[in-house]
């Protein structure tokens, strides 16, 4: 069982989010090709390792970041998004 | 068979290795990484039909023991898209004629295979997924609760789930096979044909000039490669990674489980695609499950409580009668999930390195044909029309083969 804690609520377990796959950068849409916006749509990183996730914490509806190893499991931090980071 | 008893009676003569260990060659021809159906039939289908021996298989652990030795096993090719029931359906004539092919008894067995819907969206994608197989002269059919009571009488098929059984997808050449053998099979029919299988191999990088593959580095030395095949499933963008070619793929755990041993009990392997659940009996008595993917992105192969919990659930809405029954066995393998659930075949942007991956939770059923026309791409250097559907660049042209018939996903 995983134990994710959501920045609102504190630790619960994993079923009660939903993920919602690694942070990826959207290119500015006035300024991009077909080919950049199909890698933005499509292509992944799939890190073995430390990766940058979405998470939707069903029971307070909140969207937030994770960094989650994908292997060991172990959550390093979550927090809310902002741009900067 | 006199074989079989002769060295039952005299132990002191074992049988022959099925596959011999090898030095590291300079240079092969073909190096095929991952050593699972898919890599192993690629091999024996090179040698088999092209001629082209000089190849090498690696697996990082023994051959078989990723995504080939964890799946349940199920063959069928019912799925929706006509490029997908094409594809499977030769598949499954491949299968079909294998123990004959490899001299291997695979224990191919087709004793039909129920799809269940249980509410009206279901039923509708069932009977538009029985009109593209019958147009594709694939056997199947939408069938009504009485027949599935004839077929499965063990099946609760009254009004009392919270989810009642109202039609199924019939399909009677799906079958169930034993994993194991077809790998082991694929692997004797290319050593013997020349072919080097190398286990306990991990690929640690690829040497690239100019936009072409030309070495493969190895926890055992180098080796110079004319084609690099990647078919590492799960672990497949970490290969694709050492090229610089990334792939629409995000790998995903899919667990398993078996019960202990009972008499024959279930003559058809029965899915549910709404409560995510397939069952088959297997030739030792165990009820094989399977569910759907975890739903986040892992490498781990760790069993988890919450899917056993889940999937007895299911079971026991589609079969009250196994309440008792204990689960003796659970485990995961990775899957490389695609965007479409559609596999990726063929060439990438390096030259001289291909792929054969995005298979996720449907590889080992296409085992035989995607080896074969693999097979043939590396061999002719050009994509066969059954597998164009699946070419990378789809993604970039914006013609997914969206393949809702898969199974273990959520649509």
């Amino acid at each position: 069982m995983i134990l994710l804690p959501c920045p609102n609520c504190g630790a619960r377990n994993v079923s009660e989010f939903r993920f919602g796959g690694e942070v990826t950068k959207q290119p500015a849409p006035d300024q991009t090709t077909p080919a950049s916006w199909a890698r933005y749509l499509y292509m992944r990183k799939n890190v073995l390792g430390v990766q940058r996730e979405w998470w939707y914490h069903n029971a307070c509806g909140s969207w937030f970041i994770a960094e989650r190893h994908t292997k060991t499991q172990e959550i390093q931090s979550t927090y809310f998004y902002s741009p900067e980071k | 068979m006199w074989e079989l008893i002769r060295h039952g009676l005299n132990s002191s003569k074992p049988f022959p290795r099925m596959w011999h260990t090898h030095d590291l060659k300079d240079h092969y021809d073909v190096v095929i990484i991952g050593g699972g159906v898919h890599g192993l039939a690629c091999a024996y289908y090179l040698a088999r039909d092209h001629g082209i021996t000089n190849v090498a298989v690696l697996d990082k652990r023994y051959i078989g023991s990723g995504g080939s030795g964890r799946n349940t096993t199920i063959i069928r090719s019912n799925y929706l898209t006509p490029e997908g029931v094409l594809f499977y359906n030769e598949s499954v004539q491949l299968y079909q004629e294998l123990s004959l092919d490899l001299n291997f008894n695979v224990m191919f067995s087709q004793h039909g295979h129920l799809t269940l819907a249980h509410n009206d969206s279901a039923v509708r994608t069932m009977r538009w997924r029985a009109e593209v197989n019958q147009i594709q002269g694939v056997d199947s059919r939408l069938i009504w609760p009485d027949e599935i009571a004839k077929l499965c009488p063990q099946l609760d098929l009254s009004d009392h789930p919270r989810y009642p059984i109202q039609a199924a997808l019939y399909h009677p050449p799906g079958g169930i096979i034993r994993h194991d053998a077809v790998v082991w099979g694929y692997a004797r029919g290319a050593d013997v044909r020349g072919v080097h299988i190398h286990q306990m191999t991990e690929v640690t990088g690829i040497e690239v000039d100019n936009g072409r593959a030309i070495a493969v580095q190895t926890n055992r030395g180098k080796i110079k490669a004319g084609m690099v095949l990647n078919a590492t499933a799960g672990w497949s963008t970490l290969i694709a990674d050492m090229v610089g070619v990334q792939l629409p793929i995000t790998t995903h755990p899919l667990q398993a489980c078996v019960t202990e041993a009972l008499k024959p009990f279930l003559d058809v392997i029965v899915v549910s695609g709404s409560l995510h659940v397939y069952v088959s009996q297997s030739d030792r008595g165990e009820l094989v499950m399977g569910a759907s993917i975890d739903p986040y992105t892992s490498y781990s192969l760790d069993s988890t409580l919450g899917f056993l919990e889940s999937l007895s659930g299911d079971m026991l809405e589609l079969f009250p009668s196994v309440s008792r029954v204990k689960i003796l066995r659970q485990w995961a393998g990775v899957c490389d999930m695609t965007p479409d659930y559609s596999p990726i075949m063929g060439f990438t942007p390096i030259e001289g390195f291909v792929v054969d991956v995005g298979w996720g939770t449907y590889g080992f059923k296409a085992g035989p044909v995607s080896g074969k026309r693999m097979a043939e791409l590396i061999a002719t250097g050009k994509t066969p029309d059954l597998i164009a559907p699946f070419r990378l660049s789809r993604f970039e042209e914006g013609e997914l083969v969206g393949e809702k018939g898969a199974a273990s996903v959520g649509h």
